[in-house]
């Protein structure tokens, strides 16, 4: 079938895109210099450029030289605090403070513009990362018509990316210091579950998952937005996201699963998970979702695998939900699954389905 | 040497399940609900602590379900090795 030919990734060409804006604080994002200053101001257009970028989905982070209780006091006068993730204020080297944002936000050093008065300074980071786009602060009122700072589209998952970093920080604390068993802590996070036919607004999330994910995937298919909008408007198919949020805030678009459907035979053709949900039990209970519409349905309910080295937990995964090999073709791997004894959705969490 | 892998087993399963002593028969996928990463760290554990294959025709809940029957599942793979 032609649609399962790998294709180009489709994320390479936003590779060029920018995903982290790190700033300079004195003669950058305000005027003057704080420590001879404590009433600065923002420059003219800044205040714009911060939140115009973060409805995009770009974050903001910080690389100052400057003493941090003071500095973090004046971006919360200045009302800007809540836009900076992991902001870098102290002595260091300037390259220190951007690869330190690279790394507690997991994005490409590629990824991450510099915005500096100081041509030193830039060149500095410029000399040690060069992969980062350094930017003068003369340029900084205009980031926002920048073409690599303007996707194409903006998902709902990018408008509020900035509090899905935040809500992932605080579990990653809170499960660092969580000493309990593992259900016992997945019962305390209160999660949510929504399995939904995917909208147009779902395409180009659910296109970046078939594209980056790996290690939870059944099958590896990847599809274009075109296509994925194809099966969604099939009356052959169904294609389903899941989102999940908790207490601590939304994951986001976190799943997606293609199904095939004949009169007889219903076909997983893909099923995937994003690894941040990797703990919290999600895929099963989307298969246990599956296994009821299925027998509801009065149909078979048989799934593909095809092993890329690895995902063989989502081999494990269908086997203990009852799935057993029918065949094989190469590396293909088709399963068909005992629908006679099918558990109730589980109760650890709350799970909405269409 | 069973008795050791019997001891190695409930100890992993001391460390997932702390809430409550699980007794050796007793089914720990009761609800019938499996979290996809604890299984696979199971299933790496036989293989890896307990130095037992795990082929694709093992991968049945049975076979992982408690204690004896990972134990056993242990048994008749050594077995087969054997010969």
């Amino acid at each position: 079938m032609s649609s399962e030919v790998a294709r180009p990734p489709a994320g390479a060409p936003a590779g060029k895109m920018i995903k982290c804006v790190v700033w300079d604080l004195d003669h950058t994002l305000w005027d003057g210099v704080l420590l001879e200053d404590d009433e600065v101001r923002l420059r003219p257009g800044i205040a714009e450029v911060l939140r115009v970028l973060d409805e995009r989905g770009v974050l903001h982070s910080v690389a100052s030289r400057n003493d941090p209780d003071a500095a973090l006091a004046a971006l919360r006068r200045l009302g800007v605090a809540e836009y900076f993730l992991h902001p870098q204020i102290g002595w260091g080297a300037k390259s220190t403070s951007v690869r330190a944002v690279a790394d507690a936000l997991n994005i490409g050093l590629d990824a991450l513009a510099f915005v500096d008065d100081d041509d030193f300074e830039r060149a500095e980071v410029g000399h040690a990362l060069p992969e980062v786009r350094c930017i003068d602060a003369a340029e900084a009122a205009t980031l926002a018509d920048r073409p690599e700072l303007t996707p194409e589209v903006v998902t709902e998952d990018a408008r509020q990316r900035r509090d899905l970093y935040r809500a992932d920080l605080v579990r990653q604390q809170v499960e660092s210091r969580f000493d309990g068993p593992t259900e016992e802590f997945l019962a305390t996070l209160r999660m949510h579950l929504t399995i939904a036919e995917a909208g147009p607004d779902d395409l180009l999330r659910a296109e970046e998952l078939t594209v980056r994910t790996h290690q939870l995937n059944t099958t590896g298919y990847t599809y274009s937005r075109a296509q994925l909008d194809a099966f969604r408007t099939s009356p052959r198919h169904r294609l389903y996201v899941a989102r999940l949020s908790d207490r601590y805030g939304p994951y986001g678009t976190i799943g997606l699963t293609l199904v095939e459907q004949d009169s007889r035979v219903w076909t997983i053709k893909l099923l995937l998970m994003s690894c941040r949900v990797m703990s919290r039990g999600v895929g099963a209970v989307v298969i246990t979702f599956l296994r009821r519409l299925a027998r509801d349905a009065g149909v078979r309910l048989v799934a593909e695998f095809v092993p890329n080295g690895r995902n063989r937990m989502m081999h494990v995964t269908y086997r203990m939900n009852r799935f057993r090999e029918i065949g094989r073709d190469g590396d293909r791997v088709r399963l068909e699954c005992d629908l006679t004894d099918v558990p109730p959705l589980p109760g650890h969490l709350r799970v909405e389905t269409p | 040497m069973m008795e050791n892998i019997r001891e190695q087993v409930r100890a992993f399963l001391a460390r997932y399940i702390r809430d409550r002593e699980v007794a050796d028969d007793e089914d720990i996928f009761t609800a019938g609900h499996v979290n996809s990463l604890f299984v696979m760290q199971l299933v790496l554990f036989v293989e890896g602590e307990l130095d037992c294959p795990v082929a694709d025709e093992d991968l049945e809940l049975e076979n992982f379900s408690s204690v004896d029957a990972i134990v056993a599942l242990v048994e008749r793979r050594t077995a087969a090795v054997r010969g």
